[in-house]
């Protein structure tokens, strides 16, 4: 059974839920490969991708591969293909993971297919486009298909691969040794759920009104072990971090609750949240179109309403 | 410092958005084309830059005849002057067509700094920019919300999901912009006048040293197997605040188990 290449995610060594969702999908296609990028790699992860179904883990845990931006993880992956003459290569649908894929693909006179929501047989690709208007099946028809696969959009199941470890030395470019990260700012907020990754996100918009007054929607996102996001709009004006935003021009998330406190749901965020499966809407406007899209509905002032919900939950639980 | 920014005509996200039928690829006739907006802010950035340390900005597009369109609107911001390449054997190149046709373009017009946004509303891979500096073999500083440009360096933050990094590297180079980065300008009435007689050169495949064999659906790395309209969500419960709007959306997330 051939090889199918899965670059795994992890944030310091600690393995991204997404890269088990992709070990899983993976089995369905051939022999899960895992690929370990940079610093981290230790026995507990080896056994983790092995528990979900990794055959093989290629380990690359060299500084070099993540000082610099992007290609020295496709020079690794240029390597693997050509070694292991895989099936297909499965990334994360993230910012940067779709740079690799989009790389990978012009290295190897590939083609790619962004932002996949399911694979099926023959390695045909679910997408959905149009901020979840239209639904796509599309296929790669040249070279190796390289699959960027959106989080949380396939169920992560375990079964036991055999996890053979093989230290992969790479010979990184010089022409791959040209944007070099100087410094890493972090920003975070919390220890909550990473945004994409999240099964429960909270999000909050023009109608939180201000900065200060979005620790009612953290304290929300905290009572249902949440990540929190934020409309354009709340993060235009600077109440909330840009990387949490959600939408078009930000974040798109697929989880299985939403929970959208004083946006209105312009197309502009509904590209990012649409695919979620349940989606709980709080606004004070009637007529405010997140509500077509709302499993469940209340209007009335956030200020009152998230409160006592995050109240209810509490006692609850 | 000749900086080349690079923009896109894309379906108003405000319309509804098809594929056609016949070849399924985008139907530039069914919304309104309209400047991409992340470009906006690619073109206000570049003429930042231009500001700051002189030079000339140069826009391109590739696209049909109506996406000058969208030309129009960055030379109305104030650059100086623009390539157009249009040819009907470029209709439905993928992301691989795309960066080989748009990497021969900037290969032509020479550049010490290529600008993009970070991705398009319609097809939003938001890998293009990654793939023009693959192909150029240049530095790739994407996804920047902070752009510094010193003696033949440039400094940028990378929005990362923990915050940002900071990346070094030399001109020539490629960046992509997310909305963060400044605020694109209104174009002024003089702006648009001046816009009218400002040049745009119309460029083909052959013209431009694209490989006829690498572009164009029928060459296209990937395809569209078919599509259909997502089925509409079933109408959901709203209710109106009487004081127990919060309980009962804790009933009702308890109703499906999420507490």
């Amino acid at each position: 059974m051939s090889e199918v290449l899965v670059l795994v995610e992890h944030v310091e060594g600690q393995i991204k839920k997404v890269t088990l969702e992709l070990l899983t999908l993976a089995r369905r296609l051939g022999a899960p490969s895992a690929v370990w990028t940079g610093p981290g790699y230790s026995a507990e992860a080896r056994a983790k991708l092995a528990e979900h179904g990794a055959e093989k883990i290629y380990v690359a845990d060299s500084a070099d591969i993540t000082d610099y931006v992007v290609a020295p993880k496709v020079d690794l992956l240029a390597q693997l293909v050509s070694s292991a003459s895989p099936a297909a290569v499965l990334v994360a649908a993230t910012a940067e993971a779709k740079e690799i894929a989009g790389r990978l693909a012009v290295r190897t006179d590939s083609g790619v297919l962004t932002d996949v929501v399911g694979i099926e047989e023959g390695l045909v690709a679910d997408q959905s486009i149009f901020g979840g208007g239209v639904n796509v099946r599309a296929r790669v028809t040249k070279g190796l298909p390289i699959i960027a696969v959106r989080p949380n959009a396939s169920p992560v199941e375990a079964a036991a691969g055999a996890g053979a470890e093989e230290q992969v030395s790479v010979a990184v470019s010089d022409a791959s040794k040209t944007a070099r990260v100087v410094e890493r700012v972090k920003e975070e907020k919390g220890a909550r759920p990473e945004l994409t990754e999240a099964a429960i996100v909270v999000s909050g918009g023009r109608g939180v009104g201000s900065a200060e007054n979005f620790s009612i929607i953290e304290k929300l996102a905290d009572s249902l072990g949440a990540a929190v996001g934020a409309s354009r709009a709340a993060t235009d004006a600077g109440w909330y971090p840009h990387q949490f935003q959600v939408g078009q021009t930000g974040k798109t998330v697929s989880p299985q609750l939403y929970i959208a406190a004083g946006i209105s749901g312009a197309i502009q965020h509904r590209a990012g949240m649409q695919t979620a499966k349940t989606i709980v809407a709080i606004n004070k406007d009637p007529e405010a179109p997140i509500f077509e899209l709302a499993d469940f509905g209340v209007v009335g002032d956030l200020n009152q309403v998230v409160p006592q919900l995050t109240e209810e939950i509490a006692k609850r639980t | 410092m000749n900086i080349v920014v690079c923009v896109k005509q894309v379906p108003d996200t405000a319309t509804e958005r098809k594929l056609r039928s016949d070849d399924k690829t985008l139907d530039r006739d069914a919304a309104d084309g309209v400047i991409n907006e992340l470009c906006e802010y690619a073109v206000e950035e570049a003429l930042l830059l231009k500001e700051a340390h002189g030079g000339e900005v140069t826009v391109l597009t590739m696209g049909p005849d109506k996406a000058s369109d969208t030309i129009r609107k960055a030379l109305a911001m104030g650059a100086d002057k623009a390539v157009h390449l249009v040819d009907d054997a470029l209709h439905g190149s993928d992301a691989l067509g795309t960066s080989h046709a748009m990497a021969q373009a900037l290969k032509k017009i020479g550049f010490d700094l290529v600008i993009l946004g970070s991705e398009s509303t319609d097809a939003r891979t938001g890998v293009l920019a990654a793939m023009l500096a693959e192909r150029l073999g240049v530095p790739q500083l994407t996804f920047a919300k902070k752009v510094e440009v010193g003696k033949g360096t440039i400094t940028v933050q990378r929005v990362t999901d923990y915050g940002y990094d900071k990346v070094e590297a030399s001109l020539p180079a490629v960046v992509s912009v997310v909305e963060k980065i400044n605020e694109p300008r209104y174009p002024s009435f003089k702006g648009i006048m001046a816009a009218k007689k400002k040049p745009v050169e119309k460029l083909g495949v052959a013209d431009a040293g694209i490989d006829a064999s690498q572009v164009g659906l029928a060459n296209s790395w990937s395809e569209v197997v078919d599509f259909a309209a997502a089925p509409p969500r079933a109408a959901g419960t709203i209710v109106k605040d009487e004081g127990d709007g919060g309980a009962k959306a804790a009933e009702f997330l308890a109703s499906k188990k999420f507490v």
